[in-house]
């Protein structure tokens, strides 16, 4: 304790002489992140920190960043303890509930900052802005020509996807040819926020959805007849063999498409990059099915906003305006593999702009992507959206689960006054 | 008894240590091995034999990876900085308790024990909100002055956790095994309970020492939880938050397997080491023989 | 025991055992009171509402059951109908438990297990929380089939470890390696292993059994979850134990076996009648800390299956902490904190008060 103190004296000292007393006239400002352990993206919000810093003489940026696993505990440890950052980034969905426990602000940018960008990237919760990101993140049935030619399947665009007899069809041919372990994969080794973000544009497009945010209720909504159908077929897909189960473990959900074992994979544009470099010309990113009510992906990444607690809004707002800049979108979509926020960003970057590899992403995202339900109350549905995705692939009955789910978000919803 | 019999006994005897050797090693060595190949070999070949063989493409790169990934050394520091310091503390305040309990005629005492002993039943994780906000209220003074609440600091990963209801139960066990009489005659001298407590009775303390060490050496290594909710800095971070590092959206198994490797080596060592403490306290005090 | 007045005892020992105590006081028992008290209100994680009293309702949330007699589906001639096995169909649970105004004592209940009953109906007993129910059972499980394997493969190990060969410290060491390496870890080295495509546990069992054995998905079945947690467990943990037998034989004095050499005691008489009386307090150590560990179940959980598939794997504690971080329901989760905690006070003064000294 202290050595470190006497540690921490001595760097602070070095740093203060070192930096000179025009330094010294900088506020500092916290900034937490979630990108701990990826040294790519360190560099990119480094540089961009460093850019801030020199660019103006009021602020100066001090980054902390989390293990993104453990992100939310850790900020929401800290908000327990009234230890809160200037600035924070959150996960999209996420996002309401720290608005109505008081943990954000609303954002105080210039009119103007955030035209043009995807809707997916703005944080809008009771009317305000409270968060935006410089990225999103979509997803797709990743495919291969070759496979899908063989096997006489139709190659399925934007504006005539498959619906949901054609993709069923399409999985039957697949797992009849025998060359593959399942001839679909959904990803269940990836629990936690991945199964609402990743299924629960399914449930949507069946006409479903997890809860109806402007009541709010699940009642009707996650367990009426569209939720009933959607988790009808959702088992059938694992009856079936036709996705892995729940015990699939996070290797082969890594592994499995490229070495073959996968006909197709419903996949995430932060993944494709391996694929990529396996198939060439051959890989094919494709939109969404049509299970009847339109073809749907989920919108909004990480993306940044103002604690509550902060006495520097003014600086956390002008670090976030300056985040915002084409140059630092296309850079974390370069380093990342992210969708920039904005056409002009996508257009001067390495991945999106015309003609490049993931250019497709971009429409994806502008045509398919939908918000997952806006409310404080999303912590918890997702979570039992999550565990009703994994019983029913287990053999539970559908109605059961589905009613149980509904219960448990209502409750929730109930015990916190609608969230209000 | 022939010789050749004692003979096909000793290699049975051996054969059985070995087979058991095996089964307990096997995830280890999967772990170690895995840690010198490239991510798409390692899960190819975590189906078959190859697994536990150097088989392939063997280098050592996952480890200068994982290093760069994180600040391995800084987070190795802080565990062993906390770790040492928290046993250390333990056995201390520990042992001291259980003497108490164990060789003093106390009022109250039966009940303060038995009040400690409950705590057994209490698993950390279902207080860990509530200590937070504990620990939150708690005043510090430290070099750079006075201030509120222990967040983000080595303390507030040492403190909570020194006295724990095993550890003193570990020293009441043993100490109930001790001759009375020894303490009897130390009083007979005059010595004072602490004189006794550390001239005649720590001393023969090497076996428990040991075993209490140990265990709390592991609780206090693989600390996750509590690291999580309490450090926000880099500076604090242990090496089982440092895992979490590793888990990226496309997680580098063979850095993970490198990572685990080399945090993996100071418990080992530790044990290694006292260990040989452990054997060698036994045959030179011959408790009770 | 010769001693000096007693009022200086008391100050001694005092003095000696306060330290410890006066941290256990603050760092253990203030948050468990703390969360007994949270337990008693509808307090949220994170919220800006003001945090109410609410008695014993989560109490009542958690531990609520009732009975309900379910009836076959007549047809209008009053004959039940049957399907094409002659099995009788029945109506659907939820039309009693959602939203029926004749049943409101059912309201939200689920169907926890049921049995055949009288004439074709079928008793069924309902939960107000199922998965609650379901953890209670697993934990209870789980205790007891690992917690008398564990000592007992632990203590035949220390025997093992016990002799005297040469290069016997090579295998204590990698007796106890599954230890040192922190359970997180282990449990995520094994989820490779118990993988049901192509995980070695998988491929090991067709080897030896010349291709008959087909592979079992073993985390992902209901039937193998819990079992292959347990097993999981027992290898990882019982090196731990090992080292604590081992303690406790190192402390039985040689003499006795050489006085016992001499009369001419076979191995099972040394072990009857030196070794295990011997063992009494270490056995007592052993058995209490398995109990403790066994019911503080959480990481391999965790990290493995969350609970699933079906709840085969739910525990108290996974629930506590799910509840109490993930939903940022720490009332709820704090409520079952303390139930966990009356459950096993409750079984360890039990286990007191039969292994209590006779004498």
């Amino acid at each position: 304790m202290t050595l470190n103190g006497a540690l921490k004296t001595t760097l602070s000292v070095l740093a203060l002489s070192a930096v000179g007393v025009a330094a010294q006239a900088q506020t500092p400002l916290s900034l937490w992140y979630h990108g701990a352990g990826n040294p790519v993206e360190r560099d990119v919000l480094i540089g961009l920190i460093e850019d801030f810093n020199t660019s103006q003489s009021d602020w100066v940026i001090e980054l902390a960043e989390f293990p993104q696993a453990s992100y939310n505990e850790s900020v929401v440890a800290a908000g327990l303890a009234g230890n809160l950052p200037d600035i924070v980034d959150v996960d999209g969905p996420i996002m309401p509930n720290w608005a109505w426990a008081g943990y954000l602000q609303p954002l105080d940018l210039p009119d103007g900052t955030t035209d043009g960008f995807l809707p997916g990237t703005l944080g809008y919760w009771n009317g305000e802005l409270y968060t935006v990101g410089l990225w999103d993140a979509a997803v797709a049935v990743l495919a291969r020509r070759s496979v899908l030619d063989e096997h006489g399947i139709r190659i399925p665009t934007l504006d005539e996807p498959w619906d949901l007899e054609e993709f069923d069809a399409a999985l039957t041919t697949l797992q009849a040819s025998g060359d593959f372990d399942y001839p679909f994969d959904v990803g269940m080794a990836w629990t936690g926020e991945w199964y609402p973000y990743a299924f629960g544009p399914f449930l949507q497009s069946f006409g479903g959805d997890i809860l109806d945010a402007s009541v709010p209720t699940a009642e009707g909504v996650l367990n009426g007849d569209a939720g009933l159908d959607f988790g009808d077929w959702w088992q059938s897909l694992f009856d079936r063999d036709m996705v892995p189960g729940v015990s699939q473990d996070a290797a082969d959900r890594e592994t499995g498409f490229v070495d073959g074992n996968y006909a197709m994979q419903w996949n995430g544009n932060w993944a494709v990059l391996s694929a990529l470099e396996t198939f060439g010309d051959d890989l094919l990113i494709l939109p969404a099915p049509d299970f009847g009510n339109g073809p749907t992906i989920g919108a909004a990444s990480w993306q940044f906003g103002v604690s509550s607690t902060t006495e520097h809004a003014d600086g956390a707002n002008q670090f976030i305006e300056f985040m915002l800049q084409d140059e630092y979108l296309a850079a974390f979509s370069d380093a990342l593999g992210l969708i920039p926020a904005t056409a002009s960003a996508a257009a001067i970057s390495e991945y999106y702009s015309e003609g490049g590899p993931l250019e497709v992403f971009y429409g994806l995202s502008e045509a398919q992507a939908r918000l997952r339900a806006v409310t404080p109350g999303y912590l918890v549905a997702a979570l039992e959206f999550e565990k009703a995705m994994s019983d029913i692939a287990s053999g539970a009955d559908v109605a059961d689960t589905l009613d149980a789910a509904t219960d448990a978000i209502n409750d929730d919803l109930e015990r916190n006054n609608g969230y209000q | 008894m022939t010789d050749r019999h004692s003979i096909a006994s000793l290699i049975l005897r051996y054969l059985l240590l070995v087979w058991i050797a095996l089964i307990f090693l096997f995830p280890l060595v999967f772990m170690v091995v895995s840690s010198l190949k490239p991510d798409l070999q390692l899960l190819r070949d975590s189906a078959s034999v190859r697994a536990f063989l150097p088989v392939g493409d063997i280098s050592i790169d996952n480890y200068g990876l994982a290093a760069e990934r994180a600040p391995i050394a800084r987070f190795v520091f802080n565990s062993l900085f906390v770790t040492a310091t928290t046993v250390v503390l333990s056995l201390i305040l520990c042992s001291m308790a259980a003497f108490s309990f164990v060789f003093l005629q106390w009022r109250g005492r039966g009940v303060v024990l038995a009040i400690i002993l409950a705590t057994f039943i209490v698993p950390f994780e279902t207080i860990a909100i509530p200590l937070l906000l504990v620990v939150n209220n708690l005043p510090w003074i430290g070099i750079d002055g006075f201030r509120i609440g222990w967040i983000n600091s080595y303390q507030v990963q040492i403190i909570p956790w020194i006295a724990d209801a095993l550890t003193i139960f570990l020293f009441v066990q043993f100490f109930k095994d001790l001759p009375k009489d020894l303490i009897e005659a130390a009083r007979v001298d005059g010595a004072s309970w602490f004189q006794i407590y550390r001239r005649v009775v720590m001393p023969l303390c090497g076996p428990v020492l040991a075993t209490a060490a140990i265990l709390k050496f592991l609780v206090m290594y693989n600390q996750y939880i509590w690291p999580l909710m309490v450090t926000q800095s880099e500076d604090y971070r242990p090496v089982m938050v440092g895992l979490q590092y590793f888990f990226q959206l496309n997680t580098a198994w063979g850095e993970v397997m490198a990572y685990l490797s080399l945090i993996t080596v100071p418990v080992l060592a530790f044990y290694l080491v006292l260990q040989r403490a452990f054997i060698s306290s036994i045959a030179s005090t011959g408790i009770k023989g | 025991m010769a001693a000096g007045p007693r009022g200086k005892q008391t100050l001694t020992g005092w003095a000696m055992a306060s330290p410890a105590f006066l941290l256990m006081l603050l760092f253990l028992i203030t948050p468990f009171f703390l969360a007994f008290g949270l337990s008693l209100t509808n307090q949220r994680l994170i919220s800006p509402n003001p945090a109410e009293y609410v008695g014993a309702r989560n109490f009542e949330n958690l531990l609520g059951l009732s009975f309900f007699v379910l009836e076959p589906e007549r047809d209008e001639a009053g004959e039940v109908i049957r399907d094409d096995d002659g099995a009788p169909e029945y109506p659907r649970l939820r039309t009693f438990t959602r939203n029926n105004p004749d049943y409101p004592h059912l309201d939200g209940m689920r169907e926890w297990m049921s049995i055949g009953w009288t004439d074709d109906s079928r008793l069924v007993l309902l939960a107000s929380d199922v998965v609650f129910m379901k953890a209670l059972t697993n934990t209870i499980l789980f205790v007891i089939v690992v917690a008398p394997m564990q000592a007992g493969i632990a203590l035949l190990l220390a025997l093992l470890i016990n002799q005297k060969l040469r290069g016997i410290t090579v295998f204590r060491v990698i007796y106890f390696m599954p230890v040192v390496v922190s359970i997180v870890v282990v449990a995520f080295l094994w989820r490779f292993i118990y993988d049901g495509q192509n995980g070695l546990l998988n491929s090991m069992l067709g080897f030896l059994s010349f291709g008959v054995f087909q592979p079992v998905d073993w985390l992902g079945n209901p039937n193998t979850a819990l079992a292959s947690i347990m097993a999981m467990s027992i290898w990882q943990g019982v090196g731990f134990h090992m080292i604590i037998w081992l303690a406790g034989l190192q402390t039985i004095p040689v003499s006795l076996y050489e006085a016992a050499d001499i009369e001419g005691a076979n191995r099972w008489q040394k072990f009857r009648y030196i070794t295990w009386p011997g063992l009494r307090n270490t056995a007592v150590l052993v058995l209490v800390i398995i109990t403790m560990q066994c019911f503080a179940l959480f990481p391999q959980v965790d990290v493995m299956t969350r609970g699933g598939p079906l709840d085969s794997t739910q525990t108290m504690v996974f629930q506590a902490v799910q509840r109490g971080y993930e939903r940022q329901d720490i009332a709820g989760g704090s409520a079952i904190s303390v139930l966990l905690f009356v459950f096993v006070l409750a079984i360890s003064l039990t286990q007191r008060w039969l292994t209590r000294d006779k004498d």
